[in-house]
Formats: structure tokens, sequence, C-alpha cells
């Protein structure tokens, strides 16, 4: 079903230089599907000037936030807000220089937010210039940890931040992103080559294995990424999940029990590259605002953990809207004030759709979409949609089966290992496939299902459980 | 439809917790979703959702059977006036029909979704959709002459014994509408074996032509009567006897067209299940020891509820295998047995009903060694070290 890109690496010693990368493989997903939605960011970039900005610790799983500031203190970029207690050596730093402006608790009284206000003065902590092919690992993973870019980092098996003591068998970079109206990479990067090389060289040094860079087949711009040095550059082409790295993984050194591979996205490994390159914690980011109900989507430059009310104002429309960090498969609901979580890199904002529609399964319906061929839609294959965020129906026990695999571009029996979960046998779950899977990697299932079951949720709980068990 | 809105939500504190009719919520909440979509909205997950649900799906079976249903209303109709040696034009044939057929469906739905309202109620869920198939396919495979009160025992059987108490909808084993229709065969054999009960009217043979026998194909097969099995166009048009909706091949194969266009069949047991009809009927003729052995394959398949099963029976995605690979498996298994028990079993001239109860009740396990292959192929992969998996 698909090719491996047979690539003739010759690693010399432990320095990661590949001879001759073979273009001509492609690796080919069939299943999966793109949803086309209204709303598509175009490419132009602004500046966005905000002074509210936030560190949520519940963009982090399994985090148990210690705080180390308190209102009212002054902070500049790079400054530790908070620490993780479990792990203590992983900083949690302010993205910009200014003061605390409120620790926002929830229910017993968990920190939610961890809002700062800008000074506009770009204070910067110092960590000192480096050149990381000359570093040790030791020496980079101190740097990135004090610096807070480590948070960055993520392992597969559970999607936490990766551990540094740990020995990945390889790290992988997706290139591109297949979800709905996401960024264009390419253009996102264009202009940060050099912080991303950089990047690129610092996390060649942090794994014996090989460093992987996808790239999107049929993307003419993929040329951006196309000449980066110290990489094993991979092409992946068909519809979403292609640009998913659990799919991409598993094509291509799948994760066996006890394996650890790590992950990180394009804009995260020229942050990381900025360190190196300047000293500073420079946590600039490009953030795609897109959506059906934006007026005019587009690019925007911020730091990370920037309010939204900004990229919003007079640029929505007056419906009931639902504002999502990242896109509309995987991202968080946040509110009108809320803030841009850690690793978004786009805002999408969808209406709500808490109406009641009179004998909707029964009517044609010209406008729905759907992935099954209920519906005439599926006869405009390009069609681009206005979705709300209604569930269609009501929640309904696992009926219809073969309809997951038709958009699950993994060797693993989807509801086979969802039934597992939910009985949490752990065996099962684990020799299932469970250690190769996320919670993205069935978000198209989720979408797809007929019965409405909260597929990430189950997911997100048998990981959970999973690593539990594990540790 | 605002008034409708505005009157459903005045009401709707009535039939919720604490309410005056609080017992009746299940049903209150059936009608409602039946009206219109909920309100509902994503809370976690996937932000956006598919517009097709469980009603939409089960809809499109129920389309799917309309061509089997209205055929099978005039052919009531028709068989029977055939009968008294009549043929008194069109519209009789169908009012006939309708006569005998919609007392059967509305019995059908009265019990069995009442056993369904109830049980929701009691166990405090919603009223899924399942049953407006099964609702639909039990009329279908009775044969017309049934007493509706053995239909209504025969549907409150299949939903609590048959479903419920293997914890409702997308739990049960085995297929319901054939539990519903194996009961009747088991519990009332007289009533759906022999020659006379397949055309209306025939068991009180009043005005009857002389001579005119109502047995279906299968049983002059069976008898070895093979010069009174109709030519190919009656048997696949369907101008014969036999249960409600298995006459007509042309109808049944309209609904496998919107089953498997809209991907809600599986095209893959269809397929299987005829290459297994054909095959065990080619190893029949192979032998060839009796006269039924001899028939060729397309009758066979035309012949008796073997389409009728295949597509609507076997498809049923609850009872079916669940993976690709075990559809295969399974849908060939179904062919075969049905074939097989219908020219082996004596008492009886058919095997669809209980090739497919026997298949369901092997699905599972046929699955388990599908899933089977596929963790041994992972471990494989962990201890050698070697490359990806191939796609399943």
């Amino acid at each position: 079903m698909f090719n491996i890109a047979q690539t003739k690496c010759v690693p010399l010693q432990n320095i990661n230089i590949f001879i001759k990368v073979d273009m001509s493989n492609i690796i080919r997903i069939k299943k999966g599907l793109n949803i086309n939605l209204i709303g598509e960011a175009e490419k132009i970039i602004k500046e966005l000037s905000t002074d509210q900005y936030a560190l949520k610790p519940t963009d982090f799983i399994g985090v148990f936030p210690k705080l180390l500031v308190k209102e009212g203190d002054v902070v500049k970029a790079g400054s530790p807000l908070f620490t993780d207690k479990t792990r203590e050596n992983i900083l949690f730093t302010s993205p910009v220089s200014g003061v605390i402006q409120e620790i926002k608790r929830g229910a017993k009284r968990v920190v939610l937010e961890v809002k700062i206000v800008s000074d506009g003065k770009n204070g910067h902590v110092l960590f000192g210039t480096a050149d990381p092919k000359k570093l040790e690992k030791a020496a980079i993973t101190e740097k990135m940890l004090a610096s807070g870019v480590w948070p960055l980092v993520r392992q597969r098996p559970y999607s936490v931040i990766a551990n540094p003591d740990d020995e990945p068998k390889a790290i992988f970079v997706s290139a591109f992103d297949s979800a709905p109206l996401a960024p264009d990479n390419s253009f996102v990067v264009q202009g940060e080559t050099e912080a991303f090389q950089k990047g690129l060289d610092a996390l060649s040094r942090l794994t014996k294995g090989t460093v992987h860079l996808n790239l999107d087949a049929n993307h003419s711009n993929s040329k951006v990424f196309e000449n980066f040095k110290g990489v094993q550059i991979n092409r992946f082409a068909g519809p979403h999940p292609a640009g998913n790295v659990g799919v991409q993984i598993n094509k291509i050194d799948p994760i066996n029990k006890a394996e650890v591979v790590w992950y990180l996205y394009p804009q995260d490994v020229v942050l990381i590259g900025r360190l190196f390159l300047t000293g500073t914690f420079d946590a600039t980011r490009v953030i795609a605002l897109t959506g059906p109900e934006v007026l005019k989507p587009v690019y925007y430059k911020t730091k990370i953990g920037a309010a939204i009310h900004n990229f919003i104002h007079g640029n929505v429309s007056n419906s009931e809207k639902r504002f999502i960090s990242g896109n509309v498969l995987t991202g968080n609901k946040i509110g009108s004030d809320g803030y841009v979580g850690f690793y978004s890199s786009q805002l999408t904002v969808v209406k709500e759709g808490n109406y009641h529609e009179f004998l909707g399964w029964a009517l044609p319906g010209f406008n729905k979409f759907s992935f099954s061929r209920s519906f005439p839609t599926f006869l405009f294959k390009n069609k681009k949609y206005d979705l709300d965020t209604n569930i269609h129906g009501g929640h309904r026990a696992l009926v219809m089966t073969g309809q997951f695999e038709k958009v699950f571009p993994f060797n693993i029996y989807p509801m086979q290992l969802l039934k597992a979960i939910m009985v949490e046998d752990i065996d099962m779950m684990e020799k299932l496939g469970i250690y190769e899977v996320d919670e993205e990697d069935f978000a198209l299932c989720e979408v797809i299902d007929t019965s409405k079951t909260d597929i990430q949720e189950v997911v997100r709980k048998g990981l959970d459980l999973m690593r539990k068990e594990m540790s | 439809m605002k008034f409708l809105r505005d009157f459903l939500d005045k009401q709707k504190p009535q039939f919720g917790k604490g309410g005056r009719f609080e017992k009746l919520h299940s049903t209150f909440d059936a009608f409602e979703t039946f009206l219109f979509v909920p309100n509902k909205t994503t809370s976690s997950g996937a932000h956006i959702r598919d517009a097709i649900d469980l009603k939409r799906t089960m809809s499109f079976v129920i389309l799917a059977m309309m061509p089997a249903l209205l055929f099978g209303v005039w052919n009531v109709g028709y068989q029977h006036f055939l009968s008294l040696g009549q043929s008194p034009g069109f519209w009789p044939m169908v009012y006939y029909g309708l006569g005998k057929v919609l007392p059967i469906i509305a019995v059908s739905y009265i019990a069995g979704l009442g056993a369904e309202f109830v049980f929701a109620q009691i166990r405090g869920h919603e009223v899924n959709e399942g049953y407006l198939v099964s609702g639909m396919l039990i009329p279908l495979v009775m044969p017309v002459d049934i007493p509706l009160w053995m239909v209504a025992v025969a549907c409150i059987f299949a939903v609590v014994i048959g479903k419920e108490t293997f914890g409702g909808t997308g739990m049960n084993v085995f297929n319901p509408a054939l539990l519903a229709r194996a009961f009747v065969f088991f519990a009332y054999p007289a009533k759906i074996t022999g020659d006379t009960i397949w055309i209306g009217g025939l068991s009180k043979p009043e005005g009857v032509v002389d001579a005119f026998s109502g047995a279906t194909p299968l049983s002059n097969a069976a008898a070895g009567a093979m010069e009174k099995i109709p030519d190919f166009y009656d048997l696949f048009f369907g101008f014969i006897p036999g249960s409600i909706g298995e006459t007509s091949k042309f109808a049944i194969l309209l609904g496998a067209i919107v089953l498997v266009v809209t991907g809600i069949g599986s095209w893959r047991i269809i397929v299987s299940s005829l290459l297994g009809g054909v095959s065990m009927s080619l190893i029949f003729n192979l032998f060839a020891a009796n006269e039924y052995m001899k028939i060729d394959p397309m009758t066979q398949i035309m012949m008796g509820s073997f389409l009728f099963g295949t597509v609507f029976m076997a498809t049923d995605p609850v009872t079916a295998s669940q993976t690709t690979r075990g559809k295969w498996i399974y849908g060939f298994l179904i062919g075969f047995f049905a074939i097989m028990i219908r020219v082996f079993n004596p008492a009886y001239p058919e095997g669809t009903m209980l090739a497919i109860l026997l298949m369901n009740a092997f699905a599972p396990l046929i699955d388990f060694y599908v899933v089977e292959a596929n963790i041994k192929k992972r471990l494989k992969r962990a201890l050698t070290g070697v490359k990806p998996l191939k796609q399943n």
C-alpha cells in the first residue's frame, strides 16, 4: 500500500550526515478525508499588537503545575512561570516581558491560566548563543530546559512532554499540516530558514537515530523545506491525516512497546533555532486566523499565548460563535476572551450549532457535510462547507462497522482498539497497538461516527490509563 | 415549524425529572428527536460532526426495502387472485395486498416498538432506531397468512430475548428479525411450512382453481418436481409464491443498489455471500446425486430467500463480522451453508435463515482470528524490529 523512502544513509559515527535522499519515493496515504471548510487564511502576515498573554497549564498533558511566580511579579521573556511537580527540571517560561496580572484558577484550585501583561519592552533573559553542532546532548537539553523551549518537544506514545533523559529512537517533524484550514507551514517558515536549520541541528544531537522531516509531496511550496541538512526527508501524499505525525511515524518507523519517538511542529523548530542563534526565548509565532465566521482570514505574527481579543475584534460575524485554538478536529474550545494555546498555530471560528432542525435526518440536505453517501453533497467533492458545532443526532451504541477503517490509515483495527479501551483491557490495548496512536489520529473517526461517540476522549482515557500503568 | 417547536418546548418539562409524565421520558424523547434533530453541540473532541446519524442510516435501509415491500403487496394480491383463477386488474390486487400486509406491518411496529419503549424507559436510555428496520424486515419474511397474534409474539420475543437481554441495539448476537422468524418457525411450524400458507386465503380453500398448487419453487425443487419450477423470468421478477418481500429478486437488487451506493450495507458481504452460494451449488452440480443437486447456481440463487437474506439480513452490521477480512469469510460461509442446508434439510427446503443465524454465532470467532493475525504481526515486528506492517 505504501513505499518507504529508501534512504541510503551513512551516519558517520555520531554525526548525522546523510549522503543522499532518494527523492522519487513517495509514501501514499489512501485512507483519510479532507474536509473543505470556508475561511482559509489569505497569505498575508499582519503584525498583531496585544499586551495580554497567558500560559495555560491545561495545554500540557499530564503536567501538574507548581507555580514559581505570584501576581504582581515582574518577568522577562524566558523567566520561569511554573514547573511540573513530577518533573521539576521542566520549566514553563514567559513568552514576553511584563507583569503577572492574574493567576486564574478553576474548580479545586486547578491553575487554568497564568496571565501576563506585556510591558512592550521585549526584555529577555539571556541564555547565551551557541552552535548546537558543537554541543553535547546534555548541554543542549540544559539550555532548552532553562529557556522554556523544552515543552515544545513531545513524545509518542501519549503525546506528553518528552523526558530529557530518554533516548528517542527517532525525532519526527511534520512540515505540513493536513487538517482543515491548517496554516501553510512553508509560507510560515519562509524567511526563518536559518533558525529552522539551527533547530534541526540541535534536534539531531538529541537522538542517536534519525531526524525525519516529512514533506507534502503535492505541495510545490514544500521547496522551503527541501534543502535542510542533517535530516532524512520523506514525502507524503494523500488526504488528511497524512500530515499527522502519528501516521508518518507509523509508516516510517513504527513505535513498539517501550520505544519512544519525539516530535515537534515546524514553527517550534524555529523557536529552538532562535534560542541558539540569539540566546533568548523568542516566542514569536505566526498564527492563522481561519474559519467560516472570520470576515478576513489572514495570518498574524504574534507570540505564544496571545489573547485572541485583538485578532477577532471587528473581524468576525455577529452570529453565536465558537472560538477554537487549533483546528476544528483537535483544537480546544476557548472563550472570546481566551488565549491561543501553547502548541497552536491556528485559530478557527465556527458557528455554534445549538438549534433544533425539523426532520433534519430525513430531508435531502443539500448543504450538509457527510462522509457517507447518504446526502447529495457526496457528488460534489470540492464543495466548501460552512459547518457548525451541532452533533446532528443523538448518542447511540456503536452499530455501524467498517466506517472508521476508511479514514484511519494505520494497520490497526480502530473499532476493536476503542472497545478494548472502553472496557479498560490493558493487555488488549497494548496488543492492538495503542502505543502508535493518539487522540488526533482518531479525530476523523469521531467526525464521521454515526453513533456520535466522543472517540478522542475515549482514546485519551486509554492513553492516560496506559501511561499510569507503565510508570 | 415554530409552533411545533414551541409546543414541544412547553411540554418537555412534564416529561423531565420530577414531571407528571416522567415515566414516558424515553417515549417523548423518541418523538421529539424524530421531529427535530437535537440542538446538542460538541463538547469534546472534534468540533464539527458528520450530518449522518443512526436515524438517517436506518431510514436508508427502510428505503432500500421499499421496492421489495411494494412488489410484495402487489404480488400478494396477484397470487391470491391467481389461485381463484381471476385477474381483476392492478388496483384490486394492490388493495387486497394492502389489506393483508398493512396489518402485519402495523402489528410488528406496535408490538416491537412498544417493547423497545418500555425497555428504554426502564434502562433510562434513548430509544434506538434499530427496530425501525427490524419492524419492517419481520413482515417481509413472514408468509402472508400468518396470524397477527403470532407476529406480535414473535416481535416481542425478538426485541426482549433477541436484543434487550444482550444489552440493546448494537449488542445483540443474532439478527432480531431473523430471530422473530426462527421463533415462529420452531414454535408454530404449521404456520410457516407447507404449500398453502404462502398465498392469501389459500389455507381456507374456497373457490380455488382445481389442481392449483401454492407450492413455492423451493418446495417443488425439494420434492423433485423440477418441471414445476418457474422460468428465470418469473423467478427474477418474482411472480411466485413466497414470503411477502422475498419473491422479486429485481426489487431486492434495487434495494441492494441503495445500500451499496450509500455505503450503508457492506458490498463485501453481499458479493462474498453470492460467491459462497455459487460455490456450493457448483459443488452439488459436480456430485449431482439427486435432482435438487443438479439445479444450476443461477436458479439456486434466484429461488427462495437467498437474495433477500444476503442483501438485508447478512449485512446487518451488528451481527455480522466487523473486520473487512472477516466480512468476506462471513458472507462466503452464509452463502455456502444456505445452499447446503437448503438441499440437505429434509424437513424444510430453505436454509438462508438458519445459515445466517449460524454465522451470526460465528461472526465474533471469525473476527477474533482476523484480529489475532494483526496482533501477531505487531508482536513479530516488535521482536524483529522490521519495517511497518502492511495495511489491513
